[in-house]
């Protein structure tokens, strides 16, 4: 178990693409860190930097207490789990269990024991001598699983580890795979492009975007205030509405408006926050037309159009609502529900 | 198939026959001829029943020989071919197998460079560069020697071109994640990437023992000692070899036993050779 430190870490890869630039980032021991984006936002590229499976162009990385930007994977004391397993087809779960402890010349009683441990833990036991293609996908990814945990190595490293499963799969993993990291307390780095996934095992969240990271938090403070307008769109589904601010002001009393800063040209307001209860004293009361309801079970999403507005406004709502499609609606929004952005640098003002 | 009707299948069982046919008949008739005594053939027609005379045609194929036309028993000759043919097929096999793997799984300066030039070696068959092999051959001192019959035919494109093509079929992920696991590259060849062609490397194992087996100009032109003749060049000697009559009935019985050799390793090989052309395990 260790500490992970990466001091102004970027990649640039032959031909000159740039992938990763200055990344600073201090992951605690035993933390669990999950790294988000779009495709191509250098990700990948940043998790395999740390495994070593990507030389690092610039910058430094320290694993506990070794700096180890020239080290070989294997001597990076780091374990890995890869998106599409890896499991070696010839050999069966026991030996790819093995496979890591047998070429660092563990004892074979001592191999034995991890490998028993990891199986009994992840409840592959009965599997052992089977080949990976005769395993189901959740149990090939028990495999993968078991492969980092045998090592007891200082961090996992997963690499979108549940985005070859069904959507049922994916969430009983993701808790099994959280329960697991809290209760080995192993560091831990993720990387998946799923927003819910990232919110929901994090201890902190970074979003990458473009090679450089946006925000890093906790995932409530991503969610309750994003610092840059594409984590504001990133994090979160439905998506933040984004309004001219021009458009809003324009709709509500000036002093409704007096704490957001005036060079604010872009205001944010997340769809939850949008209510059908009648406006209190001081909040804002927005109305518009239901152009389409999608009912999803425990709670719908309202696609509005302002009047004067370009882009549909989107509420979420905790319950169906039992009204038609084309009628107006009116909704109140508390002041303090607002995120302001700067359109053209895209940061958050106050 | 589609379709499963009567006439169909009538005719695509009879197409088969004949074409099974029209590749046993030979072998039949090579079979039919050893049988016979020496004075059948001198009437010009070709018996199509067993004659009285095997066990004797192939008591002196494989005791003596036919030592007036120069033709030693063929117990060494056999014995040469199975060593110029295994030397060959585990030579290209080696060799391509290393080549591929530093090829796909390294990069060095003039990769791809390097790889179009083994594959324009494709273009240039033994047969085309036989003179200044020879005198390579010959200058290196290996003329009538087993090194001077396999060496110039072990470098192997075709195989090294299919390794690559496989290799290049394994993902990435297996060789990062045998990276992770501590296998240097190595190790990684023998733990994980042998295994994985192994039916790949049984299908080479057979096509190449075949040719190693099967060559016929090379070791004519660079084996004058008896002690170094293959099988194959040993019946084309027999049948010119002498002022006399060819004794097909002993030719006949030569061609046959010529013939076991690659038969048996198809047949131990076979289930891995079919599934090695077929399909692939990843």
């Amino acid at each position: 178990m260790a500490s992970i430190f990466m001091d102004n870490l970027g990649k640039i890869y032959t031909g000159g693409v740039r992938a990763v630039t200055g990344v600073n980032l201090d992951i605690a021991d035993g933390e669990m860190i999950v790294l988000v984006g779009p495709s191509g936002c250098g990700k990948s590229t940043l998790l395999r930097m740390v495994a070593g499976l990507e030389t690092i162009s610039e910058g430094s990385l320290k694993i506990g207490d070794r700096v180890v930007d020239h080290l070989e994977p294997a001597e990076r004391d780091i374990a890995m789990v890869f998106q599409n397993y890896a499991l070696y087809p010839h050999m069966t779960v026991y030996n790819n269990l093995a496979y890591g402890l047998k070429n660092r010349g563990f004892a074979k009683s001592e191999i034995q024991r991890r490998v028993n441990e990891a199986a009994q833990m992840l409840e592959i036991a009965q599997f052992l001598d089977r080949k990976p293609r005769q395993l189901s996908g959740g149990q090939r990814q028990r495999v993968a699983m078991g492969r980092a945990l045998v090592r007891e190595p200082a961090a996992f490293l997963f690499d979108e580890p549940l985005s070859n499963l069904d959507a049922k799969l994916r969430v009983q993993m993701r808790v099994e795979i959280r329960q697991l990291q809290k209760r080995l307390g192993t560091t831990s780095l993720y990387v998946t492009h799923d927003q819910l996934e990232a919110l929901t095992m994090a201890d902190r969240l970074v979003v990458l975007n473009g090679g450089q990271i946006e925000q890093v938090g906790t995932p409530m403070e991503l969610y309750s205030r994003p610092a840059t307008t594409f984590v504001a769109g990133f994090i979160g589904s439905p998506a933040m509405n984004m309004l001219a601010a021009e458009y809003l002001r324009g709709l509500v009393p000036a002093d409704t408006l007096s704490h957001v800063p005036t060079r604010a040209d872009l205001i944010g307001i997340r769809p939850e926050d949008l209510s059908l209860a009648a406006p209190k004293d001081g909040e804002i009361s927005l109305t518009g037309t239901l152009m389409l309801l999608e009912p999803a079970g425990a709670e719908s999403h309202l696609h509005l159009r302002f009047a004067g507005h370009k882009d549909m406004i989107v509420a979420r709502l905790p319950h169906v609502p039992q009204v038609a499609e084309g009628s107006d609606l009116t909704f109140s929004l508390s002041r303090e529900k607002l995120h302001p952005f700067d359109s053209a640098s895209g940061k958050r003002l106050s | 198939m589609v379709e499963n009707n009567r006439w169909g299948n009538f005719f695509a069982h009879l197409v088969l026959i004949l074409g099974v046919a029209i590749v046993i008949f030979p072998v039949y008739v090579a079979i039919i001829a050893s049988t016979h005594p020496p004075g059948t053939f001198i009437r010009g027609v070709m018996p199509l029943l067993p004659g009285p005379n095997a066990l004797e045609n192939y008591k002196i194929v494989i005791t003596e020989g036919r030592s007036r036309a120069g033709t030693p028993p063929i117990g060494g000759m056999l014995w040469n071919s199975f060593v110029m043919a295994m030397a060959i097929t585990l030579g290209k096999l080696s060799i391509s197998l290393l080549s591929a793997f530093a090829i796909v799984y390294f990069r060095f300066p003039f990769r791809i460079f390097f790889f179009w030039v083994i594959f324009l070696t494709l273009m240039l068959p033994v047969e085309v560069r036989i003179v200044p092999t020879f005198q390579v051959v010959a200058d290196l001192g290996m003329l009538n020697s087993f090194a001077g019959l396999s060496i110039p035919l072990i470098a192997s494109a075709t195989a090294t071109f299919l390794f690559r093509q496989f290799f290049m079929t394994v993902p990435e992920e297996l060789m990062e994640a045998a990276r992770v696991d501590g296998a240097g590259p190595m190790k990684f060849f023998k733990d994980i990437l042998m295994p994985l062609s192994i039916t790949n490397i049984a299908a080479l194992f057979v096509i190449m023992f075949i040719y190693g087996w099967n060559q016929y100009l090379w070791p004519l032109l660079i084996t004058t000692d008896p002690e170094y003749y293959t099988i194959v060049m040993g019946i084309q000697r027999m049948v010119t070899g002498g002022d006399s009559e060819p004794l097909w009935h002993l030719v006949m019985a030569t061609v046959v036993l010529a013939a076991l050799p690659p038969i048996l390793v198809i047949l131990f090989m076979q289930r891995l050779f079919v599934k090695g052309l077929t399909e692939t395990e990843k």
